[in-house]
């Protein structure tokens, strides 16, 4: 017998227990006693729960018509509560986005979100140009420019009171206010608590601890009803302004919070060689330290502003009236009372929607970002 | 160290400099509109309709201020104030005026340093249950929970009346009306307690309007008028004659509709009310047409009332209390001479 | 040779150009303007509040409060003071925090563990769970979990087992002890017990250091802590006895209860916090090198005791300080519980006491100073903890 005469046998086909979808399913579901207990629970679970959700929200639910009678009844047939009201929200629609801002208006938002969302695309975009300048402008130069095509009152456009601004609009508004201004105090903030001065430091992390410990719900409270006791009489701030002060004071804590991170991220051999080219302090930090710090706290910045857009609810408690509460008010209609919980669920969509494409985007970018410190 | 002093000194004459006073009547005028707090939603008092126009009978009150002081109904500025923000706000000069809802009593007056210019609605707070309960008197609540809002009289009186007749009560306690009705309207109180007004208004905003009724006894008195700060008295005369003249308007029988055939009136109080004579309006520091403008563009105090709460309103509340003193009730002016 | 002819004349930079210097000038103008800011706002808050007539000082603490608060913890009628208004809202602050800050924890480690979990449907259910409810505001939470809450039927419908437990859109009832004399004894059982318990442990470790022999500590520890203050408990003559809730008038009275209000607040909190903690838990179990489990495993160490001896341990130092910040995010955002009436320390304090003495100025910065104290216990407890834990470096 020779090497010659061995013929191997064709590989035999792996167990049926250990191939396809059984090997998935033993390997997933019902791999030790306790496992498949689990799997049994959670398909009762899901068995019992969604198609109860399904039915409600969409098989059953109403959604044609303009009037409250479309969603009580079918075919001549009372329904109420079996399905969703959706006529609810179509027909308050347009002030879920603006608020009460003046149709004929409504062009001025819509442009700014169009270029908001043109900017962010370049952003995004591999192989544009020029994106540090473009990144600037969305940082400073857009919001300028969002400012006066929303509110007015130069080049002719008609200025639109604050207090018709509303909805989903004031939402993205006030957490886009928030972030932009917050970022510089920030890191001021940050460097300030990672100065040499002893100082400066305490007066940073007083600061910020200060910010840090306190509900947002009583620094709104604090910048609508205390916040005229403490300036000079007759300094007058309208109630988004003086939102948007407490916002920033609250939010640029957490920024620096951030951006110190950022800061410690970067290794020390970047400050020293600073240090030896003789660069000044402020030279060093703006051309050698924040640029890379900022790079790498751009994903916990998406973070941070993820968390506002959340905490945006609360200005209800000063009387903005935001996306949230633009459905409650239209839930206190006389027309369309006892729909709240379509309200309720519309709105919590249309947040999720928002923060997990967001969150998503930020842990993408926290891949990208990364790659030169994986091993 | 000088530099700290002269710093400080700086500080300190420019706090004072702008801290020169100003009289809210000029505020008012240089702002071009009265910001007069309201409500953030109570039919029939102040709510935004569809359109997100105020409209109510507060809203009216400070529509007549607006007409009164810039000629124009319209220029108001309302700020929606939850019950616990009002005074504050009110204080701290965020409003001009407050119209919403808030009873005068003698706390007010004095410790919170608020002068109240009248009263423009009589009210008592009363109990709204739900009839299957088949509670016919308040004092058969002994137990009972009870929805309420926060930060009002309507929170004392009720602890007194449950305190003073010897009976338990949990009261539940919200930030806004429409919060009481969602929580009374699912069951978690038995009573929802108010003043009457708000109860009929509150009433409607049910799924069922006929399922709940309001009980008889009236347990407090609450007179409802509008608040201005202490220590600007030429601004707390314009919003105290402001709702005289609705009051005298419907006295003397001068709607929004005859008032000008009324200019050519002769009687001498028709005159001084619309400014044909005397010189009312300029010690107001006011137009001569100061209630002209009032009356034709936010009407009487009957007509405000039969738009907004009376029967032709969904509230369909009765005049009561509210009639004129000369038709039984107790809405009385004094005499604008 | 001109050696010493272009020398600089001196090495010293001008004194506006030395660090050290100019560290105390910007320190220095810093101190100022803060100081100066300060001032400006204490000027004219003084000044404004004179003006407008606003009282001020903290004689409104000790004047009657007049009016009802739905759930206290301590004694509390209207006859009471506005300072003990601020008692009772501090803690039903401190309550539903503590309570959240263990569900929490309970929900997320077992959230965050199951995402890893070998079982595919679990660790979606668990996946699901963390991208639904992170991303949907805190206060829509609460609002849908209170909505939810007051749909349970109303009193006289509830749902019941038994004549002990009750639930219905009231709250949650349950029977709650009745202490009479002699419950001191058992008592101080319990606390023998514990303490034989706490030595049992200590012991059984060094003997396990000592000797390798496992005692077991588990089951004797559970024998001492029932039977000891069991055997108490019948010699003393059974000295407890139970208040049953029962349907009188239109609600539930006798027994212990839960009300409605602080059943959404806890489900949303912890609904909403457990999503954080499970999103940390899993990173600090996955920051754990993958050779540690593959080690425990090669020495024979089942998947729980893996899991509990190796993986946890060094996850915990991983877990730790972002936990921290959860449990704070946590406390301060309970004090949405005034969107939906529970009585926490904004609802009452900063909501009805101020509207009743319109004091701001001094009730909002009691109002903040309590939370900054909170925060600050929090974090030192934590970082003792967390020192607690740290590897001990060799």
């Amino acid at each position: 017998m020779s090497a010659a005469d061995f013929k191997p046998h064709p590989d035999l086909p792996p167990p049926k227990f250990q191939t396809g979808w059984v090997k998935w399913l033993r390997d997933n579901l019902f791999s030790s006693p306790f496992n498949t207990f689990l799997t049994i629970v959670s398909v009762y679970l899901l068995y019992l729960s969604l198609p109860w959700v399904l039915q409600w929200a969409i098989f059953e639910a109403s959604w044609t018509g303009t009037t409250r009678a479309a969603c009580e009844t079918a075919d001549g047939q009372p329904r109420y509560g079996i399905g969703a009201c959706w006529v609810f929200i179509s027909v308050r629609f347009n002030q879920i986005i603006y608020g009460f801002y003046p149709p004929e208006l409504q062009w001025r938002p819509n442009v700014v979100a169009i270029l908001l969302i043109g900017l962010l695309t370049a952003l995004l975009l591999k192989g544009v140009k020029y994106k540090q300048w473009i990144g600037a402008f969305t940082l400073i130069g857009f919001p300028i420019i969002a400012g006066i095509l929303i509110h007015g009152g130069i080049f002719g456009l008609e200025v639109v009171e604050t207090d018709r601004w509303g909805g989903l609009m004031l939402t993205l508004i006030l957490s886009w206010v928030g972030i932009v201004a917050s970022l510089p105090i920030g890191t001021v903030l940050a460097l300030g608590r990672r100065s040499q001065m002893p100082i400066v430091r305490t007066c940073s992390i007083v600061y910020i601890e200060f910010w840090r410990g306190v509900p947002l719900i009583t620094v709104l409270f604090m910048a609508s009803v205390m916040l005229p006791l403490f300036l000079p009489e007759g300094t007058e701030f309208d109630k988004l302004m003086r939102c948007f002060i407490g916002i920033v004071l609250f939010q640029s804590a957490y920024m620096a919070e951030v951006v110190r991170g950022g800061l410690q991220a970067i290794p020390k051999g970047q400050y020293e060689a600073a240090d030896a080219l003789g660069l000044s302090y402020w030279k060093k930090m703006g051309l050698i330290i924040l640029p890379q710090a900022l790079k790498i706290v751009i994903p916990g910045i998406v973070n941070t502003f993820i968390a506002l857009f959340k905490d945006t609810t609360l200005v209800y408690i000063v009387g903005l009236i935001e996306m949230l509460h633009i459905l409650q008010v239209a839930g206190r209609d006389s027309e369309w009372i006892g729909f709240d919980t379509e309200g309720y669920v519309f709105a919590a969509v249309m947040f999720w929607i928002f923060c997990f494409f967001m969150s998503h985007y930020s842990q993408n970018l926290e891949k990208k970002l990364h790659t030169g410190h994986k091993r | 160290m000088k530099f700290v002093k002269m710093l400080l000194a700086t500080a300190f004459t420019v706090s004072i400099s702008v801290s020169a006073f100003a009289g809210t009547l000029d505020d008012v005028k240089g702002n071009g509109s009265v910001k007069c707090g309201v409500s953030t939603g109570l039919p029939g008092f102040s709510a935004p309709d569809a359109s997100g126009m105020w409209k109510g009978l507060d809203v009216d009150v400070c529509r007549a201020v607006a007409a009164a002081v810039l000629g124009d109904a319209s220029k108001v500025k309302y700020v929606p104030l939850t019950a616990k923000e009002r005074f504050t706000a009110l204080q701290s000069g965020e409003i001009d005026m407050l119209s919403r809802n808030t009873t005068w009593t003698v706390t007010r007056d004095s410790s919170l340093g608020l002068n109240f210019a009248g009263v423009n609605y009589y009210d008592g707070q009363g109990f709204l249950v739900k009839k299957e309960l088949g509670v016919k008197s308040a004092l058969e609540l002994d137990g009972a929970s009870v929805c309420i809002q926060a930060g009002t009289t309507t929170e004392l009186n009720l602890a007194d009346y449950f305190r003073a007749n010897k009976m338990q009560y949990k009261a539940i306690t919200y930030d806004t009306s429409d919060q009481t009705v969602k929580g009374f309207e699912a069951g978690r109180c038995d009573v929802l307690t108010s003043d009457q007004s708000q109860l009929y208004a509150l009433r409607i905003q049910l799924k069922d309007p006929g399922s709940a009724m309001v009980l008889p006894e009236v347990i407090s008195k609450e007179p409802l008028g509008p608040v201005v700060r202490q220590g600007d008295d030429v601004w707390f005369n314009i919003v105290k004659w402001s709702m005289f003249a609705l009051v005298i308007a419907e006295e003397k029988g001068v709607t929004s509709q005859n008032i000008d055939n009324m200019k050519k009136s002769t009687d001498p109080g028709i005159q001084r009310l619309l400014g044909t004579s005397g010189k009312v309006g300029a010690n107001l520091q006011l137009g001569a047409d100061w209630a002209y403008q009032i009356v034709k563009q936010v009407g009487n105090y009957g007509e405000a009332f039969e738009r907004n709460v009376g029967m032709s309103s969904p509230l369909k509340i009765a005049r009561g209390l509210n009639q004129l003193w000369t038709k039984g009730g107790i809405q009385y002016a004094p005499p604008m001479r | 040779m001109v050696e010493n002819s272009n020398t600089p004349p001196s090495t010293k930079p001008p004194w506006h150009r030395d660090p050290i210097i100019r560290g105390y000038i910007y320190q220095t103008l810093l101190i100022a303007a803060v100081i100066a800011f300060g001032y400006f706002i204490f000027n004219n808050t003084l000044y404004n509040m004179e003006k407008r007539n606003i009282k001020t000082g903290f004689e409104f603490l000790s004047s009657e409060a007049g009016f009802g608060i739905l759930f206290s913890l301590i004694e509390y009628d209207e006859s009471f003071s506005y300072g003990r208004t601020f008692v009772v809202g501090l803690l039903n602050t401190i309550l539903v925090s503590g309570l959240g800050i263990v569900f929490a924890t309970l929900l997320g480690f077992i959230m965050g563990i199951a995402r890893l979990s070998p079982n595919w449907i679990v660790a979606q259910v668990a996946k699901y769970y963390v991208e639904i409810f992170r991303n949907i505001p805190l206060l829509i939470q609460i609002l849908f979990w209170y909505s939810i809450v007051v749909k349970l039927p109303s009193a006289r419908k509830s749902l019941a087992v038994g004549d002990w437990l009750f639930l219905n859109n009231r709250g949650f009832y349950i029977p709650a002890p009745v202490f009479e004399e002699g419950f001191g004894i058992v008592l101080g059982a319990l606390l023998v017990s514990i303490i034989a318990v706490y030595l049992l442990t200590k012991w059984a470790k060094r003997q396990q250091e000592a000797t390798g022999e496992q005692f077991p500590t588990f089951y004797v520890s559970l024998g001492i802590l029932i039977f000891v203050p069991g055997l108490v408990f019948f010699i003393a003559g059974s000295p407890l006895s139970w208040s049953m809730p029962a349907l009188k008038g239109f609600n539930f009275r006798g027994g212990a209860s839960m009300i409605p209000e602080l059943m959404a607040l806890l489900i949303a909190l912890t609904v909403y916090t457990g999503t954080f903690i499970a999103e940390t838990v899993r990173a600090g179990i996955q920051a754990v090198d993958h050779g540690q489990s593959e080690a425990a495993h090669a020495l024979g160490l089942r998947q729980g005791l893996t899991i509990r001896l190796i993986i946890m341990p060094q996850a915990l130092r991983v877990i730790i300080p972002p936990l921290t910040s959860q449990y704070l995010n946590l406390t301060k955002n309970s004090s949405l519980a005034t969107a939906i009436g529970y009585p926490d320390l904004v609802a009452v304090f900063a909501g009805t006491t101020l509207n009743q003495t319109g004091q701001a100025v001094e009730i909002i910065g009691m109002t903040m100073a309590v939370y900054l104290s909170l925060s600050l216990t929090i974090s030192v407890f934590m970082n003792w903890y967390n020192k607690k834990i740290a590897l001990v470096e060799r």
